[in-house]
């Protein structure tokens, strides 16, 4: 059983034990930043986020409603126009009665009302034009209330037991140790994924990312079943979520080692993707805070209202989330923008925490992307990581590898990529997405990622316990760049809090974009909540509104 | 043998001497080289694939079992090829591509305020595809989209808007530049689009100057400007990058008098 993959095969010179050298936390000695600074910059993510977390919970959006349904079990397409079911009851109870009370209230009074034997039946008719909705009140919304929230106990009972089996198969398997090392498969055909992503387990993968295909964040449906056709990417579904987790669940077994599964809840459809990740035991998902609007122009309100349910569902599932911080980097330079970076990872932490996500769910993504042409940019980036580790000491980093100056030189691009995986070690980074040589040229060839495997075992090997044995001198040049960067965090978060997140998302901040609170995409889809609003998933989700259901575990 | 600037055009790679002709290549062969048998099949292999290529000597100086399947090798040799400088064909575009602050420079001192760019796609089309790795900040190929230029303004309409409407917002928003990506190309559907694109813009009178027209999409053959009534079409690949140049080599020349 080739349980030593992550070793070089036949044919390295080095024998090599696929172990780092170093114990884990074998870092750099700490910084000195000083706690009322760092208290204060957590202060003023508060701020900042507040009024952003009240807009979600007086809000809801029909992606989230969608996302009830799923939970209720509602899967499934119409054969008609291949749109799924669940836009088709959403869209339906919103034309005959408003989505103000939510999806919940109006589907399950149907239901009970008799004449369809369940929730496809009822979306079917309903698209056809032949269900009435309305709002309930009194006994018959206390039915309805009753049945839906019987009716989303079966899917919440599924993510459990789905969390349950993640950690059955890391004890029968073995958890690796970190950084794990993460390696992405996007070919656009899950049928070749799986080969491809058992490969690169093989060749040493602990993480298995499915990139999207282009364009999914802006589609208001989550395509159905397993597909073969996507523009640089594969359609998240969730036939193609199960099929590569089964195929990964067989590669763990066969390697002793348990390989997580990631994929992107992000776009109009978060909530949704996020329902379906539990339900079929993805490990990790892409769960930004202000990509969608940054990057996509999807509307603010919108992804800020998705994003906190989709992270209540990633908290109940176990999965951690990752940031993405690192595209502000591809856009602004690193330097001059190292600061935007920590206020996002602070904002997304605060909104994280909110949502219920646990600190070790909390992948908060940062880069490597420092003009090598700078004097000292490795210390730069040192400085930078050594931060962003010390801020957020029990998170789950994910550190990215260069992109922006891999030029197409294959043999500087591996080195920058061999100082990337050095910085990573030295900062002890939890998660290393490899750096390949060709980044940028063409999706990565077999060789490409074995010989950035190779790296990156070599740099862990050589000089994995190298930050135990240096210590940056205290008001040095490491020292004081973190020390400005914090500060300039705090001069960021000030005037965020003080304008407004929205605001500050309008003004351009972030990125280099203006993103006006009513504009982008998918305003349309966002709902005001009437006073009997009901969702019947928030009497699981929420700590303090579900404490029935809390309380059973 | 070789030497530019001295009337030759014939040359050859150089390693360490003028005229050795030694180049350096890599690559995977589907073959297992685990055991010692095995490998001698797969370096025998490398070397024949390097020969076939050109390579002769070849030496191939490094082995790499990658998995049970699959070496990896690379291999150094001498190419008898003769490079003929009179025979290079340069695939010439109409303008030069320059980098996102040249651009931003340019639309600066040329134009002296913000480039406008409506985007869509029309009909029926419902991709959104093509028209956002254009303009959106995420972009494509590893290049920002229009969105991330300081000196270009987007208006992105997305997909399905009807043509009237196009034409409608170009006016209102004084359109530099009108960009439409058809992706669906059944019963050239993409081919119509454009016509119908073209028309609609040479009869509005609402506007005194007729934006720039420019379509894009998977199936459109980049000769086919004049057909299609369009000042440029750009086929399958192309970058946001490609796209700025051309929109600031049309519309933002270089001033006059400017020094080269």
């Amino acid at each position: 059983m080739p349980v030593s993959e992550r070793g070089g095969g036949p044919g390295t010179a080095v024998p090599d034990t696929g172990q780092p050298a170093g114990p884990a936390g074998a870092v750099l000695p700490a910084l000195r930043l000083d706690p009322a600074v760092v208290r204060r910059a957590r202060e003023l993510a508060e701020v900042a986020g507040r009024p952003i977390v009240e807009m979600a919970r007086s809000h809801t959006t029909v992606s989230v409603e969608r996302a009830v349904l799923r939970l209720a079990g509602l899967d499934g397409a119409d054969p008609g126009d291949g749109m799924p079911w669940v836009n088709h009851l959403v869209d339906a109870v919103r034309d005959s009665c408003g989505l103000a009370h939510g999806v919940a209230l109006p589907a399950w009074d149907a239901l009970l009302a008799g004449g369809h034997p369940g929730l496809a039946a009822l979306a079917a008719d309903a698209a056809a034009g032949k269900v009435k909705f309305r709002v309930p009140e009194g006994p018959d919304a206390a039915a309805a209330r009753a049945a839906a929230t019987a009716a989303l106990a079966g899917g919440f009972a599924r993510i459990d037991a789905r969390k349950a089996e993640r950690e059955a198969m890391i004890r029968e398997t073995a958890d690796p140790p970190k950084p794990w090392i993460y390696l992405i498969v996007a070919t656009g055909d899950i049928h070749e994924d799986i080969p491809q992503a058992q490969a690169a387990a093989r060749e040493g993968a602990d993480i298995i990312a499915v990139i999207r295909s282009t364009g999914q964040s802006l589609l208001d449906y989550v395509p159905e079943g397993a597909t073969r056709e996507g523009y640089a990417g594969t359609y998240a579904t969730r036939e193609n979520f199960r099929l590569m987790r089964a195929a990964l669940d067989e590669v763990s077994r066969e390697l002793g080692r348990y390989v997580r599964l990631t994929n992107y809840a992000s776009g109009l459809c978060m909530p949704e993707i996020a329902a379906l990740a539990g339900l079929e035991r993805l490990d990790m998902m892409l769960n930004d805070c202000m990509y969608g609007i940054i990057f996509r122009d999807i509307n603010p309100r919108r992804t800020f209202i998705d994003q906190r349910f989709s992270r209540q569902v990633h908290a109940r599932a176990g999965i951690i989330i990752n940031t993405g911080e690192d595209n502000y980097l591809t856009t602004a330079d690193a330097v001059d923008a190292a600061h935007t970076v920590v206020v996002s990872q602070l904002l997304n932490e605060y909104f994280g925490r909110e949502a219920g996500l646990a600190t070790g769910q909390l992948g908060l993504g940062h880069a490597f992307e420092i003009n090598p042409a700078v004097p000292d940019s490795f210390l730069l980036e040192l400085a930078h990581a050594q931060l962003v580790r010390q801020l957020f000491p029990g998170a789950p980093l994910k550190y990215m590898p260069p992109t922006k100056h891999m030029t197409g030189n294959v043999f500087a691009g591996y080195l920058l990529d061999a100082f990337f995986n050095l910085c990573g070690a030295l900062t002890d980074q939890s998660i290393l997405l490899i750096g390949m040589m060709t980044e940028g040229i063409h999706t990565p060839f077999l060789s490409d990622r074995d010989l950035a495997l190779e790296n990156v075992r070599y740099v862990l090997r050589a000089a994995g316990r190298l930050g135990e044995n240096i210590r940056p001198p205290a008001g040095g040049f490491v020292e004081r760049r973190a020390q400005q960067v914090l500060d300039e965090s705090v001069d960021l978060l000030g005037r965020i809090a003080g304008d407004g997140l929205l605001t500050a998302i309008g003004d351009g901040t972030f990125g280099v974009t203006r993103r006006p609170a009513d504009g982008g995409r998918g305003l349309d889809g966002v709902i005001e909540r009437a006073d009997g609003y009901f969702n019947p998933a928030s009497e699981f989700l929420e700590r303090d509104g579900g404490e029935s259901a809390e309380g059973q575990r | 043998m070789s030497a530019t600037g001295t009337g030759h055009t014939v040359i050859r790679p150089y390693g360490d001497t003028t005229g050795d002709g030694r180049v350096q290549l890599s690559f995977t062969l589907p073959l297992p080289s685990g055991t010692e048998e095995e490998r001698a099949l797969a370096d025998g292999a490398a070397a024949q694939l390097a020969r076939k290529m050109g390579l002769d000597p070849a030496m191939v100086v490094h082995t790499k079992a990658m998995g049970p399947d699959f070496t990896f090798f690379i291999v150094y040799g001498v190419v008898r090829h003769l490079v003929d400088l009179a025979d290079v064909a340069v695939a010439r575009r109409e303008f030069p591509l320059m980098s996102a602050a040249e651009i931003n420079r340019r639309i600066r001192s040329a134009l002296g305020r913000e480039l406008v760019v409506v985007g869509a796609s029309v009909g029926t089309d419902a991709h959104t595809v093509g028209i956002d790795a254009i303009l959106n900040v995420k972009g494509h190929a590893g290049e920002k989209g229009l969105e991330s230029y300081a000196e270009i303004r987007v208006v992105n309409l997305g997909a399905q808007v009807a043509v009237g409407d196009l034409v409608a917002r170009a006016v209102a928003e004084h359109a530099d530049a009108v960009l439409v990506s058809q992706v669906v190309t059944q019963r050239d559907a993409h081919i119509s689009a454009a016509q119908q694109i073209a028309e609609a813009f040479s009869e509005e009178s609402g506007m005194t100057r007729r934006p720039l027209l420019v379509v894009g999409g998977p199936r459109f053959d980049p000769a086919m400007a004049g057909e299609l009534g369009v000042d440029r079409v750009f086929g399958r690949g192309t970058t946001p990058g490609e796209v700025a140049s051309y929109l600031v080599h049309a519309l933002a020349p270089e001033p006059q008098g400017s020094a080269a």
